[in-house]
């Protein structure tokens, strides 16, 4: 099996386990397929391609169109590389489930695309802290002073400004997996994740693991989740 | 909210909670751990609200005790709640009872309204739809 999955966040909500309340995000996973294997010997590291979603066959480019058709999918709209777990074979067009990937307490990383907040100022951008609302000031939430005079006659590089804000891949480590619902295709992590409502979302083994505290965590988690 | 939301909440909601509303009295059964001990406690009370849904849904009791007015909010999917228990139907026009909180003594007191008046008005109202339909 491959060590992530491709899904859709739907929203939040709180669940009840162990007598306490505990905020999830519900993710579902929608049919999962193999679409290419990357082996050891012909591309020098063991990965499977999921594909999940669909799309219509006339908007799918011809090149793309031909691995599905290899694979025995419909054309599908997202793609992502996963690693396969050691000794396991997959097969090509083979469908993954959440359950067979992920178990209760496992812990994730998610990766999404963060709501885009457009042309956004350095209050919102960076949390500056901004300036009087009142008391005759005329100078609310503008950026302030950029620098020194002549010394040293520029602004510094990577000085925090008004910019683009959003809308970019970001990725939340070790999120505990709290439930999953096999029937509904479902699956629940503690806490918040990037992005919109049912926009994509990559769940993939934490790499907090290789970290004694992620070690710590994960054991945490399954003695609250798993049973 | 989103459908599966909904249905995913219904699935960890309690099956067996009886219906009561704002004005009701009730007494609640909350399990309270004390070091390895586990014992119930009781809290009775007029529900002041019912807010919220899913398993975001609470409602709040409200009782004084020793001059002292206490309000406890119970989440409806709350495990720790062993049951509730409605002592008393109330008759009340709001559907918050936040003038409670400024009120005491007899002036707190609520209209109380019994089963058998609760199922004539159910059954007159029936009637009367069934007499406007045919």
């Amino acid at each position: 099996m491959p060590k992530g999955i491709i899904g859709k966040k739907i929203g939040m909500t709180r669940v009840f386990k162990n007598g306490k309340a505990i905020p999830v995000t519900v993710i579902q996973v929608e049919p999962n397929y193999v679409v290419n294997i990357r082996t050891e010997e012909k591309d020098g590291y063991s990965a499977a391609v999921l594909g999940a979603g669909s799309r219509k066959e006339k908007r799918t480019p011809k090149p793309l169109l031909a691995i599905f058709k290899k694979a025995g999918v419909q054309p599908l709209r997202t793609l992502a590389e996963f690693p396969l777990k050691e000794g396991e074979e997959l097969q090509l067009g083979q469908e993954i489930k959440v359950e067979e990937v992920f178990e209760k307490g496992d812990l994730v990383d998610i990766t999404g695309t963060s709501k885009g907040r457009g042309f956004a100022s350095a209050m919102k951008r960076w949390d500056f802290s901004g300036f009087k609302k009142s008391h005759g000031s005329r100078y609310h939430r503008a950026i302030g002073s950029i620098g020194a005079c002549e010394d040293p006659g520029r602004v510094w590089k990577t000085k925090r400004m008004p910019g683009h804000y959003g809308n970019e891949t970001i990725t939340v480590l070790g999120l505990e997996v709290v439930d999953i619902l096999p029937e509904k295709n479902v699956i629940l992590v503690k806490g918040s994740v990037p992005g919109a409502p049912n926009s994509v979302v990559k769940l993939k083994e934490s790499v907090i693991l290789q970290r004694r505290k992620g070690q710590r965590k994960l054991k945490r988690a399954k003695e609250a989740y798993a049973s | 909210m989103h459908a599966l939301i909904r249905e995913i909440e219904q699935t960890y909601m309690p099956q067996d909670f009886p219906e009561f509303r704002v004005g009701d009295t009730v007494k609640v059964h909350v399990k309270v751990k004390e070091r390895n001990k586990e014992r119930i406690q009781v809290f009775e009370g007029v529900v002041i609200r019912i807010s919220g849904s899913g398993t975001g849904k609470t409602f709040t009791v409200r009782k004084e005790s020793y001059g002292v007015g206490i309000e406890r909010i119970f989440p409806f999917a709350c495990p720790s709640i062993e049951k509730v228990e409605v002592t008393k139907r109330g008759k009340v026009r709001r559907a918050k009872l936040y003038y409670l909180r400024e009120r005491r003594g007899k002036a707190a007191k609520i209209r109380e309204i019994k089963e058998w008046e609760i199922r004539k008005r159910a059954e007159e109202s029936a009637a009367a739809k069934e007499a406007k339909n045919s």
